[in-house]
């Protein structure tokens, strides 16, 4: 009987000795799991925290890495100045001035984004052995970008003293080619010219355009209504026609046609390619406002767009709240509407790749100092933004502009481009207009997607198509 | 500094990883081989990583900063652990020796990273770990002779209790929630001594009688002190008298229901608390979001979760870091520190020799026939491991930060005195059961030889 009492003891002390045992062992195995799992996959944002004292230990180790283009050029590199002491510099100064950004004073553009990469050294021990007896720093980490000189000089020359932004990218691999803002500043001057430039609201040189200009699409946004107009008519698109006299009146709100110009007999296409206000706006009428905004939402608008610097949202709604003028606005991308050239620029890029958005980089590769690749930006994420059958007829009426409308100085190139222009006019009481132009080459098997925004300067057509003619020919050359 | 102390402060990296996985491997071995006769050969193998992990951080430390006096210390701490060592191996041949070992691995690393982060606060931190180890060496034998510790329980509840109360009144406020006192220039920590009075009068207590009354009268005295530890804002210390004392009624009662109720007790109880004081809803917050506000709330966690990830698999090397940076971090976030010099890999492998040091104190105490025993082992097996939990998972923003510290490792001469102690009466409780073990051979040798007699007696008669 004693015997028996005791065993059932031995028993509870197994059980409750060994619950406590495993309760803790089970703890200890989850506590253990999730700090590898946590410091390892956070290590690189923790590292770019402004309050994390690693970076200072890492600038003392190693000088900062030198960021070059796809071509091989330097973009930026550290050198010692007449004092010895370290200072970043920029050879092509202005010309990348907002995409490579600064790493003083804060840091934006490229020099944020690969920070990391940049302030880390991976050379070998023999390497860092000799640098530590020499008593010299590692040599930190480089960074090739997707970046070509030609095609972004061409871009920032053409330019010119206008405010704007140009983006070149290839559609097949969302690699970013060029990405000019203006107006720019100079990198190598930041010290002087901080004060001034930070104080100047006027002028906003910091502000890179084209990934955080806000501006009205104009008619560059009529591509989003007639892809709406196309799933909900489908081929039936074919028998729409319009008689413009210049102006559309629908309830109590009237739309005019850029200059009041009256485009005559239209059909869906001709109303495209002439981009006719008042077309559009009676297209726009007849729309589903549910369907429109599902178009909308889909096509990335009022979402974080795939880049990982800064950039803003682009707005476009279109519910049942809005009025008739609201929503004959919104056809022809006036009103509210808004949208960043990035955001223009990567739904161009979809409707030429096949309505399949490859997302952006212009990462390519991280090399050490001694040429060893240690890290490369391949995974090219991408996701579908309409079918295939969509993108062909987008692409065909974008072709259609250059052949037979607002983009005509592009027709007849060695190559054939497609596109569509903008005059976005962004005061009620002038008929001052942003130039807008987005479009791709070739029109056959796309290559390169260009998109441009010219501030202020007047019509599409007149003013940003020329500058996309001098890329296509640059990298048609 | 030349090419040579690059590399080898470069090399020791690596090689105190891979000692520190050899030792934890051979910590976990361990528990494959029953008997500590048969264990001789690993821990022949555990000393030898334990000085080799040793000598690599000196080498790693001198080659860094070039200077000679870390040679000595090194020469001293090296002695001192030895001496520890092999005492313990002498005086108290039946005594546990993995214990010991994790417990010597634990104060070296200690005393290392300490000194890395203030010279004379590692020395005094190993002058104050040497002192306790020699007391140390006499409490087996303490508790071997004075079975009256085991009916002292209310003694031990009345003197902590009356301890926290004199705190509460006249307890110098440093750091916020941590309090001390100071008596003749030394200061020192009561909430740790207390730990220690806790765990006696649980055990006593409950070793006794577990029935319906006694469990209430201990329980509320058990809530008094945790009430207490609350008001003096000392969280950490709150939450594991809780702990352990649930621990303790759990293996005493062997009841289930006390302990589902009481955690469900203290859960309600820490929602009032999180309702009625501000600097825990402060806490709270800094886990539930430190990057919200790094400037104030979430400055210590934050820098302390750049430092364990700063540093990497193997870390950025004694002296290659910043621990400095870190609010506190030789007391309350020196497991970052170990994290961002020595590595990820190093650091869970300190928690893993944790865990061995643990599941063999709740070998020991499972083993032990003696009921006070028994509980006593188990109550400091949970502190142990609690605070270990507490702080490095606080460290690592796995739980809320409590502020507590990384028992033996930390700085604070009350905790590693009081941790050390801990151990050593454990030690004394595994002598108490070679004891019982030597009892019940006795025993089971009168019985046999009792029955031999009677079945001689039997044949005799039939002859």
């Amino acid at each position: 009987m004693k015997k028996e009492n005791q065993t059932e003891k031995k028993n509870k002390n197994l059980y409750s000795i060994g619950f406590i045992g495993s309760v803790f062992i089970v703890l200890f195995a989850l506590m253990i799991s999730y700090i590898c799992v946590f410091s390892i996959s956070n290590k690189q944002e923790m590292m770019d925290n402004s309050y994390n004292t690693h970076q200072a230990l890492l600038k003392k180790q190693n000088s900062r890495g030198s960021i070059y283009s796809a071509d091989n050029q330097i973009l930026a590199r550290t050198i010692k100045d007449d004092n010895g002491d370290e200072i970043r510099e920029y050879p092509y100064e202005k010309v990348f001035a907002h995409i490579i950004g600064f790493s003083s004073h804060g840091r934006s553009g490229i020099e944020d984004m690969a920070n990391y990469y940049l302030i880390n050294s991976n050379i070998s021990i023999n390497s860092k052995a000799n640098a530590y007896g020499n008593e010299e720093k590692f040599p930190g980490d480089n960074l090739y970008t997707t970046l070509n000189t030609k095609l972004q000089e061409t871009a920032y020359e053409a330019l010119s003293a206008h405010k704007g932004a140009v983006i070149v990218s290839d559609v097949r691999t969302g690699e970013i080619l060029a990405m000019v803002s203006k107006p720019d500043f100079d990198p190598n001057n930041l010290d002087k010219e901080w004060v001034e430039m930070t104080t100047d609201e006027d002028n906003t040189q910091l502000l890179n355009r084209a990934t955080q200009g806000i501006y009205p699409p104009g008619s560059t946004f009529k591509i989003l209504t007639a892809l709406e107009y196309f799933r909900e008519n489908g081929e039936n698109y074919k028998n729409y026609h319009y008689s413009c006299n210049g102006k559309f009146t629908f309830g109590d709100s009237t739309i005019n046609c850029f200059h009041g110009e009256s485009h005559g007999n239209v059909d869906f296409t001709l109303s495209f390619a002439k981009s006719c206000n008042s077309s559009f706006a009676n297209m726009a009428v007849t729309l589903d406002r549910d369907s429109f905004n599902n178009t909308l939402s889909g096509l990335l608008f009022g979402s974080e767009l795939p880049w990982e610097m800064n950039h803003k949202k682009s707005t476009a709604i279109c519910n049942e709240g809005l009025s008739d003028n609201d929503i004959m606005q919104l056809g022809i991308g006036q009103g509210k509407t808004t949208v960043t050239p990035l955001h223009m620029h990567l739904i161009t890029s979809a409707i030429a790749n096949d309505g399949e958005l490859v997302n952006p980089r212009v990462m390519d590769r991280v090399v050490t100092a001694e040429g060893k690749v240690i890290k490369s930006f391949y995974e090219n994420d991408k996701q579908r933004l309409m079918t295939e059958e969509e993108a062909t007829f987008l692409r065909d009426l974008m072709h259609e502009v250059v052949e037979k409308g607002t983009a005509s100085k592009l027709k007849g190139q060695s190559y054939t481009a497609a596109g569509k222009t903008g005059s976005a006019e962004f005061k009620d009481s002038t008929s001052d207009s942003h130039a807008w132009f987005t479009g791709f080459a070739p029109y056959e098997n796309p290559e390169i997607a260009v998109t441009i925004i010219v501030e202020n300067a007047g019509s599409g057509g007149e003013f940003a198509v020329p500058i996309a003619k001098r890329i296509f020919d640059k990298y048609f050359s | 500094m030349g090419i040579l102390d690059f590399y080898l402060s470069e090399i020791a990296k690596y090689v105190i990883g891979g000692c520190i996985i050899f030792y934890t491997f051979f910590s976990f071995l361990v528990f494959v081989y029953k008997g500590e006769k048969r264990r001789g050969w690993i821990y022949g193998f555990q000393t030898a990583f334990l000085f080799l992990t040793q000598f690599a951080c000196f080498i790693q430390i001198i080659a860094k900063t070039g200077s000679k006096r870390y040679l000595l210390l090194l020469a001293i701490q090296t002695l001192v652990i030895l001496m520890t060592i092999s005492l313990y191996k002498m005086i108290y041949p039946e005594g546990n020796r993995l214990i010991i070992h994790n417990m010597c691995f634990m104060l070296m690393v200690g005393m290392l990273v300490i000194t890395r982060v203030s010279y004379w606060k590692g020395i005094k931190q190993f002058m104050i770990a040497s002192f306790s180890i020699v007391i140390a060496l006499l409490i087996p034998e303490i508790i071997f002779r004075l079975e009256v510790l085991e009916r002292l329980g209310y003694v031990f509840a009345l003197a902590g209790l009356i301890l926290l109360t004199v705190l509460l009144v006249y307890g110098t406020v440093t750091n916020g929630s941590k309090i001390n006192f100071r008596i003749a220039g030394i200061s020192f920590m009561p909430t740790e001594v207390v730990k220690l009075f806790f765990v006696f009068f649980t055990a006593s207590v409950l070793s006794m009688k577990t029935d319906f009354k006694t469990v209430a009268l201990c329980s509320v005295l058990a809530a008094a002190h945790v009430i207490i530890l609350v008001l003096l804002k000392d969280l950490g210390s709150a939450l594991i008298y809780f702990v352990v004392y649930m621990c303790i009624l759990l293996v005493a009662t062997g009841n289930p229901l006390y302990f589902i109720s009481g955690f469900a007790l203290g859960g309600l109880a820490s929602v009032v608390a999180y309702k009625l004081f501000p600097h825990i809803q402060v806490r709270v917050a800094a886990f539930v979001n430190p990057w919200a506000d790094i400037e104030t709330g979430g400055y210590q966690i934050t820098q302390s979760l750049f430092a364990i990830s700063g540093g990497g698999l193997f870390g950025l090397g004694l002296y290659g870091g910043n621990p400095t940076s870190i609010p506190f971090v030789e007391e309350d976030f020196i497991f970052a520190a170990i994290s961002e010099e020595l590595g990820i890999i190093f650091s869970c492998c300190l928690l893993a020799i944790c865990i061995s040091t643990f599941v063999m104190v709740l070998r020991e105490a499972y083993k032990i026939k003696n009921d006070f025993g028994r509980l006593l082992c188990l109550g400091f097996g949970v502190t142990y491991i609690f605070q270990v939990f507490l702080t490095a998972g606080g460290n690592a923003k796995f739980i809320p930060l409590t502020g507590v510290t990384l028992p033996l490792v930390s700085y604070g001469g009350t905790s590693v005195l009081v941790s050390i102690v801990m151990f050593a009466f454990i030690e004394g409780e595994c002598l108490v059961r070679s004891d019982e073990r030597y009892q019940a051979y006795l025993d089971k040798k009168k019985e046999a030889a009792l029955k031999n007699k009677a079945l001689n007696n039997e044949k005799r008669k039939s002859d």
